[in-house]
């Protein structure tokens, strides 16, 4: 409207030319600020959060990293710049292997273990059961325990003389299990109270996927002459895929950072007597607390993180390779 | 509208930026240290404890006395979550509370940053505490970092039933005097014990006793200067070969490793006959014990005396109110005040005083058959001649031998020779 007046305006021609100057002017920079609240206000809105994040997650990440150059005492603060120091000892070290190996060992036997059952119980609290929600609450419990709390518990049955599995073992005539010498049956012991804590929580993930899937495909396959196994197998688990991927992602990362039940395992929290059950996180507990050394103790730091990135992105591949499979049926 | 609200976020973070930085920048307070008048100004003074120091009643006293004083009592359930504390905010520089207690086992690691807390040392408090309390608390240059309060000083507790059975005496008198003696007396003792006992073992754990004895040991790990000797110190491997000769081939150990379920469950199966205990294991032995009849104290400690444990109160540099805090923490562990913490917690006094106070000779304890724990303690307290040397690096050793030794001993996985190379592995990694 403005601008047609402007045409048809009295003024004399320079005059004239000078207003509309000034006001085209105006009209730019208000176009300008439109243009930029289209630009520029989704990212501020989602500002919030990456500020949070640099601030607590991005700043700790690159001042370990800074940290991981440097001789640094955890009360002396920062000493000398050593460069690759740090890196090159912990890598020669045979305990950060072993550390390794326990990790991975442990993460393997509670993943593994703890996504077959969830999906097993799943599968059974989406049956038509009575009280249902009293038993779908009633998986979620052992969630709802400390991790310190459930290692107390474990460590009680657990324990080499006087617990309750090895008085049931002896009594039944069979050797005891030497849980807190033997590496494997260590890592058993722990991936049970990771098992103990999570599968619940998993299984109702899984309850929650399988309800979405269509019950006509049900009825298809009923019709089809499908047993329950049959469909459990071939219907229920390939539509609970991208779920499963979740799962399996999420208990990758919290399983590379086991702490809370192997260190609560003895009294000592060191990982056992020849450090059967170390893990990386233990050890950079070791390594920055007990021995104080925090330059160790974040080049070991970056090291897991990096082991992390190596697997999520060993992870993204197979998705992408099961998410185009799913597409090509 | 938009740009209102954008400049609103913009700010925020701006404010945020500022604030962190002003957190992290700010210096403590200004303030003339431990020499500053007291008495004058109202002050607030923090006092960092753990587990029980006894001091509840006395904190109202010290008010009491003095009116411009007010006490905020900041009590750890665990030394090792007061321990962590410690360490954060002394490398933060800030939030320490004006007095922290601090646990004998910290106190190598402490010294280092000797500059972090107050000298406290002043004629007023020469020849308070037994020589090695004050002296562990010294640093090279005579700077006393800590006020005494406990201390730990080690007896041998023994099962009399059990002794009777297999045919030793029992009393407590006869008990000191066979034991008295060198660790080999005590181990000869054990061999006699357990031909007798039917499968009972002579003491809990191997690892426990090797730091009775390697307590008695000047410079075990490192030389005065912090130079490690522990993998080339012959007296560190003969002690170990002593230990594990004793607890495996002579199988005079219970096989059980210090506060673990198992060696908590022992006392109540009979499963060994003695046990160094200093002053405050004895209400652990009492509740782990409970119903079990036969426990029994005897005066003596094999090879000299022993102590395990027992605390301090130290003065951060960075508190604000240093002077009136070392005149309550001076008053804290005066004689007549570690008396009433013992009456009142059972805290074992390590006050040169204190351990002649009628109160303290007179106790007795009813579960280990009326025993006069007070005169028994107290000489063991006496008894105590050496001050192991603990540098810096002697928690990472210690831990490692340990580990070394239940190895052989709980785990069986190594025999002693291998064990000890994965001392030595241990110790070069450090």
């Amino acid at each position: 409207m403005a601008v047609t007046d402007r045409v048809q305006s009295p003024l004399p021609d320079t005059k004239q030319r000078a207003f509309r100057d000034k006001s085209v002017k105006r009209l730019a920079f208000s176009q300008k600020v439109s243009k930029w609240d289209v630009k520029l206000s989704p990212y501020l809105y989602i500002s919030p959060f990456f500020l949070l994040f640099a601030v607590t997650g991005l700043f700790p990440l690159l001042y370990t990293a800074w940290v991981s150059l440097h001789s640094w005492n955890l009360i002396g603060g920062q000493g000398e710049f050593t460069a690759l120091e740090n890196y090159e000892f912990v890598l020669a070290q045979p305990f950060f292997w072993n550390a390794v190996g326990n990790t991975f060992s442990i993460f393997l036997l509670s993943s593994i273990p703890q996504v077959v059952l969830a999906i097993a119980i799943a599968a059974v609290l989406d049956a038509n059961l009575r009280a249902r929600t009293f038993w779908r609450m009633g998986v979620l419990v052992p969630f709802v325990v400390a991790p310190v709390a459930v290692g107390l518990i474990f460590n009680n049955l657990f324990a080499d003389q006087a617990g309750l599995f090895n008085e049931l073992l002896t009594g039944l005539g069979l050797d005891p299990v030497r849980w807190h010498s033997d590496p494997l049956a260590s890592h058993t012991a722990i991936a049970t109270m990771v098992n103990f804590r999570w599968t619940g929580y998993n299984a109702l993930i899984f309850l929650a996927a399988m309800q979405a899937v269509p019950r006509d495909v049900y009825e298809a396959a009923t019709i089809d002459g499908a047993g329950r196994l049959r469909q459990f197998f071939s219907v229920t688990v390939p539509m609970l895929r991208p779920t499963i991927i979740f799962v399996v992602i999420t208990a990758t990362i919290g399983g590379l950072q086991i702490f809370d039940e192997a260190r609560v395992f003895d009294q000592a929290g060191l990982g056992g007597a020849d450090r059967q059950w170390q893990t990386l996180t233990m050890y950079i507990w070791e390594l920055g607390w007990g021995q104080r050394n925090f330059g160790r103790a974040s080049a070991v730091a970056w090291l897991l993180f990096l082991i992390i990135v190596i697997i999520a992105l060993a992870n993204f591949l197979i998705t992408r390779r099961i998410a185009t499979q799913g597409g090509r049926r | 509208m938009h740009s209102r609200a954008r400049t609103t976020t913009l700010s925020a973070a701006a404010a945020c930026l500022a604030l962190a930085l002003t957190a992290c920048g700010s210096g403590g307070p200004e303030n003339a240290g431990v020499d500053g008048e007291t008495g004058t100004e109202d002050v607030t003074l923090s006092v960092g404890t753990f587990n029980e120091f006894g001091y509840e009643e006395l904190f109202t006293e010290y008010e009491e006395l003095n009116p411009n004083v007010t006490i905020e009592h900041k009590k750890a359930a665990t030394s090792n979550e007061a321990r962590d504390n410690l360490t954060t905010r002394l490398a933060a520089g800030s939030g320490l509370s004006d007095i922290e207690g601090i646990e004998m086992d910290w106190l190598p690691e402490l010294l280092e940053y000797s500059d972090q807390f107050a000298d406290l040392s002043d004629p007023a408090v020469e020849g308070r505490w037994l020589d090695w309390k004050t002296a562990a608390a010294t640093t090279e240059d005579g700077q006393l970092i800590g006020y005494g309060t406990d201390a730990g000083p080690q007896a041998v507790c023994y099962r009399a039933d059990l002794f009777e059975k297999a045919g030793l005496p029992s009393d407590r008198e006869s008990v000191a005097t066979m034991l008295d003696g060198s660790w080999q007396d005590y181990f000869e003792a054990g061999k006699e014990f357990v031909v007798a006992s039917d499968g009972v073992a002579w003491f809990d754990s191997a690892g426990a006793t090797y730091q009775g004895m390697i307590n008695q040991v000047e410079n075990a790990y490192e030389d005065s200067d912090g130079t490690v000797i522990a993998t080339e110190n012959a007296d560190v491997k003969d002690i170990y070969e002593q230990v594990l000769q004793a607890s495996v081939e002579d199988g005079l150990s219970a096989h059980l490793t210090q506060w673990e379920d198992d060696w908590v469950a022992s006392f109540q199966s009979d499963a060994f006959a003695t046990k160094l205990c200093p002053g405050w294991m004895l209400g652990v032995i009492e509740g782990n014990a409970e119903g079990v009849e036969g426990w029994d104290i005897a005066d003596v400690f094999p090879g000299g005396g022993g102590n395990w444990g027992g605390s301090y109160l130290t003065i951060p540099t960075q508190g604000a109110h240093q002077a009136e805090a070392k005149k309550l923490a001076e008053w804290l562990t005066a004689p007549e005040q570690q008396i009433k913490a013992f009456e009142s917690k059972g805290t074992f006094p390590s006050q040169v005083d204190a351990l002649k106070s009628e109160t303290l000779l007179g106790q007795s304890n009813a579960f280990f058959n009326d025993a006069p724990t007070g005169e028994i303690l107290a000489n063991r307290a006496t008894a105590i001649d050496v001050r192991p040397f603990k540098g810096p690096k002697y928690f990472p050793i210690n831990d490692a031998m340990q580990q070394a030794l239940t190895r052989v001993d709980v785990d069986k996985t190594d025999d002693p020779a291998s064990s000890w190379e994965k001392f030595v592995t241990a110790v070069g990694a450090l």
